[in-house]
């Protein structure tokens, strides 16, 4: 069974004059990582939006484990660009809030569940503060927890290290395929960052034009766990290339 | 303490300026009925201590409390109907707007004729002119809430009850605390013009009776003491709103 599949999806922007998203279907099976890689404004975080459904689609159907989404409720956790946490909560409370949300938890309960997944992404003792008094990685990572505390195997990411700075990001690419190998999760995650999306994924999904029609699903010649110094290899080094030139050709300067 | 102490000092050292040239004026034109000495205030202040504390502060307060209480349940409920209904906000937000545009000091010889000389006509004063900022400045506070935040928490599942509670009350807290930070003072003024037109008590009312008397210094000793409540509990409101909101400033 997929984890997640899309069949004949199609969408269009309220007063737009065309699909953005039409007649598109693929599929990622579990425990798999996909990047989503594409131009600006081509149509990649529309994908994520119709899949954790904040947006509806126009035709067309999406199946999450074989269901299809709208009847399902809690089947995915979706972490924005920015991390949202919520400044007046601390970060113990800002894991809990999927919580509940979700409801039937005792307050103890919520704290315990928080102060774990903040122990596993490396955040042990952090409950209390508020996040302004964390770094900029550290958000990221706090907002990957509250992600994880969806409850849900498949998560979504959208462009989530790209307000980073560049060391820290490529720490956390690294954390993150640590994070990915411990919980085998499925993980389609947004970038526009080819060299972010080749270290990572399994497969790259290139939107090469828009409106999107297919995704072109491309296998990274590397296996996990990986290392940065894979990407210097010279196959890698040719995706890279060929990604680039793909999406610049839907890029008029 | 000692930071926000030193802040103040220019302006404590410029008011004292102000007060000396009052008094060094006041002392030149020597007619104490029409211009009295900020001296000559806190000594009748003072003289005047037992009625003022004991009838026409309490009076004044207790029209300042209702009005404010009612002003707070009317502009929340206005702020949270308008946040929650498109339709009520265009039906709403004009006519509060356009109930500002009433010279209240002008109808509320009205409010007297139909309440009577009581409590209510002087809260519908201090009413008519708090709710307003409250109700404007809350709403603000809740449409201040950003979509995001509310997307994150629909992707949780979340009805929307849950986001108004989880997210649109914390963002319209800091907006809360200055609106009524703002409304305290008016809320005062409202009951003093209220008072002033027509009562058997409190600090408006009495304002005007020295001011039948002729006597200057009766006219602000009350005036002084409004001015001194509106201070102390806006500074109240000030110290809630440290305990209350932490993380003013960051968004």
């Amino acid at each position: 069974m997929k984890a997640l599949a899309f069949e004949n999806v199609s969408y269009q922007y309220p007063g737009g004059d065309f699909d953005i998203i039409d007649g598109l279907s693929f599929s990622v099976d579990p425990g798999s990582f996909h990047c989503i890689v594409g131009a600006s404004g081509c149509g990649k975080s529309t994908i994520l939006r119709l899949v954790c459904g904040l947006l509806r689609p126009r035709a067309g159907t999406i199946r999450v484990d074989g269901a299809p989404i709208a009847e399902q409720s809690h089947y995915c956790g979706y972490m924005p660009q920015r991390d949202l946490l919520f400044p007046w909560r601390t970060v113990g409370e800002n894991l809990a809030l999927p919580l509940e949300i979700r409801g039937g938890y005792t307050r103890a309960e919520r704290r315990e569940l928080a102060e774990e997944a903040l122990a596993d992404v490396g955040l042990a003792g952090c409950q209390d503060k508020l996040p302004k008094e964390l770094s900029g990685g550290m958000r990221q990572r706090a907002a990957f927890a509250r992600t994880m505390l969806a409850g849900s195997d498949l998560l979504l990411l959208d462009e989530p290290f790209s307000a980073l700075d560049f060391l820290t990001r490529v720490s956390m690419q690294e954390w993150l395929l640590e994070q990915w190998e411990k919980h085998k999760k499925t993980i389609l995650f947004i970038t526009h960052d080819v060299e972010e999306a080749v270290f990572l994924s399994g497969s790259v999904l290139a939107v090469d034009r828009t409106p999107v029609r297919t995704l072109a699903k491309i296998p990274v010649p590397a296996d996990y766990p990986r290392c940065r110094a894979c990407l210097a290899r010279p196959e890698m080094a040719e995706l890279r290339e060929d990604l680039i030139g793909m999406l610049r050709r839907q890029v008029d300067v | 303490m000692n930071r926000t102490g030193r802040g103040s000092l220019p302006a404590l050292v410029f008011l004292f300026v102000l007060l000396a040239l009052w008094q060094l004026g006041a002392m030149q034109v020597n007619a104490a009925y029409i211009l009295p000495t900020p001296v000559q205030i806190l000594r009748r202040l003072w003289e005047l201590r037992g009625p003022l504390f004991t009838v026409h502060l309490p009076a004044t307060m207790a029209v300042t409390g209702l009005g404010l209480a009612i002003s707070l349940v009317l502009g929340l409920g206005l702020a949270a109907a308008m946040d929650w209904s498109p339709l009520l906000q265009r039906c709403l937000y004009p006519v509060v707007v356009a109930s500002q545009t009433i010279p209240t000091t002008a109808i509320a010889p009205l409010f007297v004729l139909w309440f009577g000389y009581g409590v209510w006509s002087k809260v519908l004063v201090s009413v008519l002119m708090t709710f307003f900022p409250i109700t404007i400045t809350v709403y603000d506070g809740l449409r201040s809430a950003r979509a995001e935040m509310a997307e994150l928490l629909e992707t949780y599942g979340a009805s929307q009850w849950d986001i108004f509670r989880k997210i649109k009350v914390p963002c319209a807290l800091p907006y809360f605390f200055s609106a009524v930070k703002m409304a305290v003072p008016i809320s005062i003024i409202g009951a003093a013009i209220g008072e002033w037109l027509g009562a058997q008590k409190g600090l408006g009312y009495f304002s005007r009776r020295m001011m039948t008397q002729l006597d200057g210094a009766g006219v602000f000793a009350p005036i002084v003491l409004l001015s001194a409540a509106a201070m102390v509990l806006t500074g109240l409101v000030g110290l809630v709103e440290k305990r209350a909101v932490k993380w003013r400033g960051e968004s």
